[in-house]
């Protein structure tokens, strides 16, 4: 615990300046021009975010990982410790192991056909197209409303006898009201409804990163004598890689995540078939008081995504973004 | 040769406008069909879910829109937003501040431990979160959706508000400080000004993300009439299965401000995301 020395004595005496630094620490802090206050200035300007930080999102985290070694319905101080039998539970427990299946599904749905749908419209708005940015406000539309929202008007599209997914179904000859309420079916009913809702955003995404990319890239492909799909495959899409990488990432992130969509849409029903972790926790804690299985869970979830972030910065995103998550240097 | 060409470019820019066309309709069909719907009773609903209705029936939404419910909801979710996004920037722009402009032990821990931020979601927290919560007697008070967002806000904020932050350049802040200014007055009088456009993108990402929450006021309004929108909605189709005329109504009542908030605001809100991406 050493405070710069610059610092004068802080009129906070707010530790939040000096936590042990694990990491490598910035090496150009000595020697530098003391500022009047210094330390003063930093535990000042650190304080609300810091407390509002570690108040209601460390803690929370600290405490869930407590209690879900205790048996605990969540009222009194947890005190039946169990070690480690909720996680034990949880993936022996035929749900949640569905979860983790659904949760697969669903990104590999996303990986297969979101992400190349939204690709593949954003090079389509990328080119000159009389009511391009009418038609990038459209698509882009569904991002803003609410997963909430989204699910109610999708479950009215699809029910039975009154909704738009009859009429559609007609056409088809098949059954549109059961879509939702049919085992094999719902995954992908849910899907169709995510999807809806955020393939503007990765739209989006791809259409920033393609107009970063300098014409002359792919014009110069062109000139020596590649196909425009050539030019496609082996100058743009290289280029949008770091883009594409990324959004794998977020779709990945949210699909452990996802639950007001299916809570509203089938609430992971029927029998379990369209139930995500979120949704399991949700039902162990607030409705059967299964507070400490409920947390394991949750942090299960919370280890899944920070070791599938870590494992994705090391592994894949080491080339794009060096240094995102932590900026070493540029100090000033 | 130029008409071939020519034609050649028609049939192909036709192709592309039929298909945006079609994935347009993929996105206003729905949202027509509950437009519509909600002018429409049961019966007109199932003989014919996509024509006019006939004749109008508009009750369901004045229905809705006399009843006060709505415009209950309408004003938590705002009061919820203006205040969440208020805290967050606010606090967010202060420790962006320092995290870009400063060097000093421990940065690169406080940063990451932000960064690590942007992996827990709410349902992560939310158990302990109630519980906490009920400990300070701040279920069914507004503060008990505001603050634990602006905390969850927290790390996008800063991520976005740092990157600005450090591409103004150090001879500003040395100017600012030759003519007097200290660490505070260059923060308050010159950086912030400057900062104007990166402060309105993260401020509309905070709105929407508040706008849009569902799992945390669900859980800590046990009182309707905190309720926002996003509960009412669900609570609305609970209360009304049957009517689907009526559910529809109020769901396209409660699109309507959020499309036109992003109706305002599309630059800001996709700025936002494609530069917190960039991070």
């Amino acid at each position: 615990m050493t405070r710069p020395s610059t610092v004068s004595k802080t009129r906070h005496g707010d530790p939040a300046t000096d936590p042990p630094a694990p990491g490598p620490g910035t090496a150009r802090q000595r020697g530098r021009q003391p500022r009047p206050g210094r330390g003063g200035v930093l535990a000042l300007f650190l304080t609300p975010a810091l407390v509002l930080f570690l108040l209601l999102v460390i803690a929370p985290i600290l405490v869930a990982s407590y209690a879900s070694l205790y048996k605990w319905n969540g009222f009194g101080l947890p005190e039946n410790f169990i070690g480690l039998d909720n996680y034990t539970r949880a993936f022996q427990d035929p749900t949640f192991r569905g979860d983790l299946w659904r949760g697969f599904v669903l990104v590999l749905l996303s990986l297969v056909v979101q992400l190349p749908a939204a690709l593949a419209l954003a090079m389509l708005l990328n080119q000159p197209l009389r009511g391009r940015a009418a038609y990038r406000l459209i698509f882009f539309a569904p991002y803003v409303l609410s997963e909430v929202t989204t699910a109610v008007l999708f479950d009215l599209v699809f029910s039975p006898n009154r909704g738009l997914g009859d009429a559609i179904a007609a056409w088809l000859s098949a059954d549109a009201g059961t879509v939702f309420a049919d085992p094999d079916t719902v995954l992908y009913a849910v899907f169709l409804v995510v999807s809806w809702k955020y393939f503007g955003l990765y739209m989006m995404l791809f259409l920033a990163a393609r107009q970063g990319i300098p014409k002359e890239l792919s014009e110069a492909a062109v000139t020596d004598g590649a196909s425009a799909w050539q030019a496609f495959r082996h100058v743009t899409l290289p280029l949008l890689g770091p883009t594409i990488r990324i959004s794998i990432f977020l779709s990945v992130i949210g699909t452990i995540q996802l639950f007001d969509m299916v809570w509203v849409l089938t609430r992971g029903g029927p029998i379990h078939s369209s139930e995500t972790m979120a949704v399991t926790m949700y039902e162990f804690g607030f409705r059967r008081f299964e507070v400490g299985y409920a947390s394991a869970i949750s942090i299960i979830m919370f280890l899944l995504s920070l070791v599938f972030a870590l494992f994705y910065q090391r592994i894949v995103l080491r080339r794009d973004t060096a240094g995102a998550i932590t900026n070493q240097g540029g100090e000033r | 040769m130029t008409a071939t060409v020519d034609r050649a470019r028609r049939t192909r820019s036709l192709v592309l406008h039929l298909v945006c066309v079609a994935v347009g309709a993929l996105i206003v069909v729905p949202v027509w069909f509950g437009v519509l719907g909600g002018f429409k009773d049961n019966g007109q609903l199932s003989t014919n879910p996509l024509g006019w209705p006939d004749p109008w029936r508009p009750s369901n939404y004045t229905d809705i829109l006399t009843s006060g419910v709505f415009w209950r909801q309408l004003g938590n979710s705002l009061l919820i937003a203006v205040s969440s996004t208020a805290i967050v920037v606010a606090a967010a722009a202060m420790a962006a501040f320092v995290f870009a402009r400063y060097a000093f032990r421990g940065r690169e821990f406080l940063v990451t431990l932000f960064a690590i931020g942007l992996m827990f979601p709410f349902a992560v927290a939310i158990l302990p979160l109630f519980v906490l919560l009920r400990g300070m007697g701040l279920l069914d008070n507004p503060l008990g959706v505001i603050l634990p967002q602006a905390a969850f806000g927290l790390p996008i904020t800063i991520i976005i508000l740092r990157q600005f932050f450090r591409t103004i350049p150090a001879e500003v802040e040395e100017a600012a400080v030759l003519d007097g200014c200290g660490s505070f007055g260059f923060f308050w009088r010159v950086l912030l000004p400057m900062a104007r456009p990166a402060l309105a993108t993260v401020s509309v990402l905070a709105v929407v993300t508040s706008w849009n929450n569902f799992m945390l006021p669900l859980v800590v309004f046990t009182d309707q009439s905190w309720w926002t929108l996003p509960v009412g909605v669900q609570a609305f189709q609970g209360q009304y299965t049957a009517e689907t005329a009526r559910v529809l109504a109020y769901v396209v009542l409660s699109m309507v401000p959020a499309l036109g908030f992003y109706a305002v605001a599309e630059r800001q809100l996709i700025g936002g995301l494609t530069g917190s991406v960039k991070g």
